[in-house]
């Protein structure tokens, strides 16, 4: 193994166990202004025990929930970054070392066999999805922690065009009444919209992987981010679901064109604990971190 | 035994039904002795297979939770972090696994339906949510891990049977006369999402 590889290895690793500990910026921003705009006694209680524990997180340096995901990895790799040939071994090197060094829990069952292989990676996880960037030397990958209780509510169908976007957002505010309240709100929701249950899905989740607070560049499906959002809202989920003013953190629709005979639509949430990470490689393993401020790897 | 602490509701076991018919839905409480992790295929092993549950729950708790453990010397282990899962996956199993352990403490996440509130009823137990995500909070209120059966499960679904101090906060979804909390909340939220339904329509009409 070349020191090269070594040293990615241990940084993600490292990463990954922060991002295990401590909530991004815009996250914890985010939960900030809606603990102060909620106020009653049982909102207080719940948002009073989640500050509180994020602050024992760091002080005891533990994970912050028990549920560290399985863990996924969204790259966008430049074909002339000198690692590309070792990226996908590595990663999943380093998810076994964070495994240990953070500790995460064991979340990998073999499907079919039905063990836990007690590493936290198996067949195909660490999952990671790939775009290549052409004539780029540098790695981009967006690190996110899958936790089972928000994956749960992730649904995708293909629309008939006659349901149009009002059935996309029926599709949405149903999957938050259903399955959303038990999914650990406020969510972040993302929605894909394009031809097939897996190029929307896709998007769904490329979605969660936004910050809190940005909008999708068509003003159209920008405006329908915040009607989703102020509708999910007026529903009342409030934080854990047991009632409240906010129940999302925002809503982020990424989308592509369709084919004209069908609408392909997914919901993906994220949980308040929202573990989303994004590190950016140079050639030389340079580092730039834009979710979370003051790391030192 | 149920007693009042600087404002504070606490459980501690052996907990009896007497203990229970003054707690209701939304009320907060904590608890404290034995607390055992219990989720998934637990229930099963229980329920469909028939096996004697290996820690003693009767007149105690259980929580749908799989852990992070670290094992420590001598066969002992050291809570790391520890929260609820989605309650709602244990759901079909829990009238006849609160049957047949006599479990009067149900810690979980969200809500769960009829099979869970009649087994309260039925029974004398409740069903309490702890905010989720707060796997440190809940931790620190682990005094020891005294005992892990079924070990065969991996860490998330080892019985890993805890002596905890107050842990809470405990918010009480179903209580003994079976009342629902999340159940009772669901037709104002169906209501309020037809309303939002009903605006946003107005708004997107895209394809024309």
């Amino acid at each position: 193994m070349s020191a090269q590889v070594e040293k990615m290895i241990d940084m993600i690793a490292k990463f990954v166990g922060h991002t295990a500990k401590k909530l991004p910026d815009d996250v914890i921003a985010k939960l900030e202004e809606l603990r102060s705009k909620e106020d009653s006694a049982l909102a207080k209680v719940i948002y009073d025990t989640m500050f509180r524990n994020q602050e024992l997180a760091v002080k005891l340096n533990r994970p912050s929930c028990q549920d560290t995901g399985v863990l996924q990895f969204w790259v966008k790799c430049g074909t002339k970054f000198p690692l590309i040939d070792d990226l996908e071994a590595l990663l999943k090197e380093a998810v076994v070392k964070a495994t240990f060094e953070t500790p995460l829990r064991h979340n990998s069952v073999e499907t079919f066999d039905e063990y836990n292989t007690g590493k936290n990676v198996g067949k195909g996880t660490p999952t990671v999805w790939w775009d290549i960037v052409p004539h780029s030397d540098t790695c981009e990958i967006y690190t996110y922690m899958a936790g089972g209780g928000c994956t749960l509510p992730g649904h995708a169908m293909v629309l008939m065009p006659g349901e149009g976007y009002e059935g996309v957002a029926k599709f949405v505010l149903d999957r938050m009444t259903t399955y959303g309240l038990n999914a650990c709100p406020p969510l972040l929701v993302g929605v894909g919209v394009a031809t097939s249950v897996e190029t929307a899905a896709l998007l769904s989740k490329k979605a969660l992987m936004r910050p809190v607070g940005s909008h999708n560049e068509n003003p159209r499906a920008a405006a329908m981010e915040k009607l989703l959002e102020d509708g999910i809202n007026a529903i009342g989920l409030g934080p854990q679901g047991m009632g409240g003013k906010y129940s999302v953190m925002g809503v982020n629709i990424e989308n592509t064109a369709r084919h004209p005979s069908a609408i392909g639509v997914a919901v993906n949430v994220g949980c308040w604990s929202h573990r989303r990470g994004h590190i950016i490689f140079d050639k030389d393993l340079n580092y730039k971190i834009t979710t979370h401020s003051g790391v030192q790897l | 035994m149920v007693e009042i602490k600087d404002g504070k509701k606490i459980l501690t076991t052996p907990i009896s039904a007497e203990d229970l018919k003054d707690i209701k839905i939304g009320d907060i409480i904590y608890l404290s002795g034995s607390l055992t992790t219990c989720r998934d295929v637990a229930h099963r092993r229980v329920v469909e297979e028939g096996r004697e549950i290996p820690v003693d729950v009767r007149n105690n708790a259980i929580l749908h939770a799989g852990p992070i453990i670290r094992p420590l010397e001598n066969d002992k282990f050291e809570m790391v972090s520890v929260g609820p899962t989605t309650s709602m996956r244990m759901e079909k199993f829990e009238y006849e696994f609160v049957k047949a352990t006599g479990v009067r403490v149900i810690v979980g996440k969200g809500g769960m339906k009829e099979n869970t509130s009649n087994a309260c009823k039925d029974f004398g137990a409740i069903h309490c949510v702890i905010p989720a995500g707060n796997a440190v909070v809940a931790a620190v209120c682990v005094e020891e891990i005294v005992k892990a059966e079924w070990r065969d499960l991996g860490m998330p679904e080892t019985l890993w049977n805890c002596r905890v101090k107050e842990f809470g906060p405990l918010i009480v979804s179903i209580d003994a006369q079976g009342r629902n909390y999340f159940e009772e909340k669901k037709p104002e939220y169906n209501a309020n999402k037809d309303k939002a339904l009903e605006e946003i329509y107005k708004h997107v009409k895209f394809i024309k």
